[in-house]
């Protein structure tokens, strides 16, 4: 090597990764810089001040340690949905059905915990319900992942599907099997309860938070290292990426949609813990409450990376939270444009999202 | 070649004549640490044909994004027509009548041929498409300027020759004056290759200007009317094509001589068993035609049979049979004697199949994953343990391979997107050919390589073939398969129409068959 060589011709990779990253985190910053100016608007439009009510929307939700406790609670559901949908994504298959997968796996939580006995040990109780919650969630996830692996059959369009024909058949059986009469919940389960955060610190009184947050987060962790650090991840993201080069390279593009497909309805199932197992130890109709579908745009803030999700989850569940505590100032509508805004200007600047909306085009075709 | 050295440029519409078509000056480019161009410089006369060459990485290919608008240069002017243009976008490009046929296809494979050039102009009707007016101008459109595509197929449907001539089409379409080419003939047949200067020179006298890149000194010989050398991202030297010889054009790219490839046998004498045996394959396409028509041969160990032939009569699907990618109808397939047939692609790699496919960036390669990943691609599963990848033992294989095979820059965490293309294909061949194997299915494997390079990948193979191994080598490049092949096949329409040994074959006797010419057998 002379001195005299061309400058900077010898590569450091230290810059690859810093503009790996800048890509990678460029899009959501962006996004929500432009969210936020959109936001300010609006709040100008409605005769307000943006400091004041970003002031509000703080104080209701990380101003306080009930609002802490419910933005936590909150979190914790949208990390599950939003890991579910990002896994999806990383293997090329858009998962719109995470809301019924979420419905499946609390109902199978609450049947489990209904089934065990009495007396049962938490530390028994509570990995059996996890269990049967991962198997809800991934039998539903299971249905469009054969179907596409299979026949062709674009996952799109069965998730959406499903959506409706699972949660009708989850209402069914409630409704005529299992039913505390007068409401539309299951009776309640009495063991395998997951510790709420109000038992550790009674400043949290009321809120919903519970343990199953560090489920999530262990999740997350688990995730990060089955798709950066296994056979299978490599497998799975070169199929995302490039199914013909992943063929080439031995790996079946049908075994990784089915197994994908399973693994999100699976985690997405594991959500349902959160409210049957850490809230109200019931299963009731209508429990998702759209947390599946915003799990979607949970993922695309999140760039599909994990520690993305659970960084977008958190946001999200902010935001969520905050829309009740600004309401005395703005319509709380207001927090639902402003999310609308930021899964739009991240949604078009994804590449994952271009790619599976551009095979989407071929179904219509 | 009478037609060159008598080439005037016609004076473009607008431009004052004496004006450069096309002057970069001073272009710096960086990518992070990555210098692409260095203060190139780049002057391309109006109505004239102009070539651009240099080794893989010189930054050709980032200069013509610049050109077309793809990046803003960090430093240097761009001037079209004499009007600086500096910083420009694509559509500004466009809209000046800059086109750009790139590197690598982007066409859109779900789309037809038609919609396909029509993309981003499409005549309306209303608001739709008009899908029969757009058929009917892409029709005439390829009547005029001879390029001949399918319009109504869809682009998945089409070989990489075709879909080269849909990427012209675009940029016609769009009126183009100005038009770049890089690597166009990577992918191209001898005939096909003739066809294009057909279509060039027909294009040069209507005034058009074109600038074309190729690691082809022969081709640069043939079309060229002028010629500038890049090498390091700057320009070198600037040459009239009508004063120099092929051998000083591949001296300033490199900057040493360089030897121009030549047969030499070293061929173990095949002995016994074929390492890969064919009996009666046939494949057939989505369509149900039989695109691979019971093909029957032997690759011995230590011989490389060439296989010749016009792309799209057969090749790409009997290589992706015998890799395990389609399915056949029927035939045997054995790899040291052991049936594969029906097999996964992982079965076959295991039994010692390697597979340098033709397309690096749709099959050979994830863009988007580090070259280091990409060196264990269809190997993962040797790279793991307990299915958990073996980073140290990934990181140690890059090293060794990154130096062995000369891949530039040599930094195994860049993704293989950020290197030139002569280096994305070396990651293919150094993975493929880096490692224990019996049989290798060698698809265009200097397709958009360099002198050097070449020089180093057909020394590999015959390195293969001294060592014992069976190659076949499907290349469009009736010099390449000269230069390496102890026997040639000449496939036609799904067969192969004859096996000649290299001392029958020559370019007039293959070019012959290849057109489909009386089937005979003499090997
Ligand atoms: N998007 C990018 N990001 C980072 N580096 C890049 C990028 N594009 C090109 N480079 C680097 O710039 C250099 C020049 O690349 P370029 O593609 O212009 O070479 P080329 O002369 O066209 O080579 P080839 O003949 O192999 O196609 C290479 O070292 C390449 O790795
Ligand atoms: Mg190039």
């Amino acid at each position: 090597m002379t001195t005299t060589a061309l400058p900077a011709s010898e590569p450091r990779p230290r810059g690859a990764v810093r503009a790996a990253l800048e890509e990678t985190l460029l899009p959501p910053v962006v996004a929500l810089l432009i969210a936020l100016v959109i936001g300010d608007l609006l709040i100008l439009a409605f005769g307000q001040s943006p400091a004041a009510v970003y002031r509000l929307l703080l104080e209701g939700t990380w101003g306080n340690a009930y609002g802490l406790g419910q933005v936590l609670y909150k979190t914790t559901t949208l990390t599950f949905t939003g890991l579910a949908v990002a896994i999806g994504l990383r293997a090329g298959v858009f998962n719109i059905g995470a809301e019924s997968q979420l419905a499946a796996g609390g109902c199978a939580a609450a049947l489990v915990g209904l089934a065990l006995p009495a007396g049962v040990p938490g530390l028994l109780a509570v990995p059996l319900c996890i269990a049967a919650a991962a198997l809800g969630g991934g039998a539903v996830g299971a249905v469009p992942g054969v179907l596409k692996a299979k026949f062709g059959a674009h996952e799109v369009i069965v998730t959406i599907m499903l959506n409706f024909v699972v949660l009708a058949l989850l209402n069914w059986f409630v409704a005529s099997k299992l039913h505390v009469p007068e409401t539309l919940h299951t009776p309640e389960i009495h063991t395998g309860a997951v510790p709420r955060l109000s038992d550790a610190a009674a400043a949290f009184h009321g809120s919903a938070a519970n343990a199953t947050l560090a489920v999530a987060l262990l999740a997350a962790v688990a995730m990060g290292f089955y798709l950066f650090r296994t056979r299978r991840g490599y497998e799975l993201r070169a199929v995302g990426l490039q199914p013909d080069a992943a063929e080439y390279g031995g790996v079946s593009a049908g075994g990784v949609w089915i197994r994908a497909l399973m693994l999100s309805g699976a985690i997405a199932g594991v959500g349902g813990i959160n409210y049957v197992l850490g809230y109200k130890h019931y299963y009731e109709e209508g429990f998702a409450g759209g947390a599946g579908f915003l799990g979607i745009a949970v993922a695309l803030v999140g760039r599909n990376h994990p520690g993305g999700v659970v960084l977008a989850a958190l946001l999200f569940a902010t935001l969520s939270q905050g829309g009740l505590a600004i309401h005395a100032l703005v319509p709380k509508q207001m927090v639902e444009v402003f999310q609308a805004v930021v899964i739009l200007a991240v949604a078009v600047s994804v590449p994952e999202v271009r790619r599976v909306l551009l095979s989407a085009r071929r179904v219509q075709a | 070649m009478s037609d060159l050295s008598n080439a005037t440029p016609a004076p473009l519409g607008g431009a004052a004549s004496g004006t450069p078509a096309v002057e970069m000056d001073g272009i710096v480019k960086t990518f992070g640490p990555v210098t692409a161009n260095a203060g190139a410089t780049l002057s391309v006369g109006a109505g004239e044909i102009h070539a651009l060459v240099g080794e893989n990485g010189a930054g050709k290919s980032t200069l013509m994004r610049v050109l077309g608008g793809g990046f803003a240069p960090d430093a240097g002017t761009v001037r079209v027509l004499g009007r600086d243009v500096t910083g420009w976008s694509t559509q500004d490009a466009i809209r000046a009548g800059v086109g750009i046929v790139h590197q690598h296809f982007m066409l859109v494979p779900t789309l037809t041929v038609a919609e396909n050039v029509v993309l981003g102009s499409e005549p309306r009707r209303g608001l739709q498409l008009d899908g029969r007016r757009a058929l009917d101008e892409v029709r005439a459109l390829s009547e005029r300027s001879g390029l001949r595509v399918p319009a109504d197929r869809t682009v998945a449907e089409l070989s990489v020759g075709e879909a080269q001539r849909v990427e012209i089409l675009k940029t016609l379409y769009r009126g183009a004056r100005i038009l770049v080419l890089d690597e166009p003939t990577a992918v191209l047949s001898p005939p096909e290759v003739e066809e294009l200067w057909t279509v060039l020179r027909r294009m040069r006298g209507e005034g058009a200007t074109i600038v074309i890149i190729t690691h082809k000194l022969d081709e640069v010989m043939a079309i060229s009317d002028r010629i500038t050398v890049m090498r390091h991202g700057r320009t070198v030297e600037r040459l009239a094509t009508a004063d120099t010889t092929p051998t000083e054009i591949a001296r300033a790219m490199v900057g040493r001589d360089v030897v121009l490839p030549s047969f030499t046998s070293d061929a173990v004498k095949a002995a016994g068993e074929g390492a890969l045996q064919v009996r009666d394959l046939t494949v057939r396409d989505a369509r149900g035609v039989t695109v691979v028509d019971s093909v029957s041969f032997d690759v011995a160990p230590g011989e490389i049979l060439g296989i010749a032939g016009v792309e799209g009569n057969g090749q790409t699907e009997l290589l992706e049979a015998l890799a395990g990618l389609r399915a056949a109808v029927g035939g045997v397939v054995r790899i040291d004697g052991r049936d594969v047939g029906g097999t996964s692609v992982r079965r076959r790699a295991d039994a010692g199949l390697s597979h340098i496919p033709e397309d690096r960036h749709r099959r050979g390669l994830i863009l988007d994953y580090s070259v280091a990943d990409n060196l264990v691609l269809g190997q993962q599963h040797h790279f793991a343990r307990r299915g958990v990848m073996d980073r140290a033992a990934v990181a140690r294989n890059a090293a060794e391979k990154v130096a062995a095979f000369d891949i530039r820059p040599p930094s195994a965490a860049l993704p293989a997107r950020a290197l030139s293309g002569g280096n994305q294909q070396k990651i293919v061949i150094a993975r493929e050919m880096g490692r224990d194997f019996r049989v290798l299915l060698a698809a265009q494997p200097t397709r958009g390589v360099d002198v050097g390079a070449i020089e180093f990948i057909h020394g590999q193979l015959r390195e293969a073939r001294a060592a014992g191994k069976a190659v076949l080598l499907v290349s469009a490049d009736l010099q390449e398969v000269l230069a390496l092949a102890d026997r040639v096949a000449v496939m036609y329409g799904g067969r192969f129409v004859a096996v000649l040994p290299r001392a029958a074959a020559s370019e007039e006797v293959l070019g012959r068959y290849m057109t489909g010419a009386q089937p005979r057998n003499d090997a």
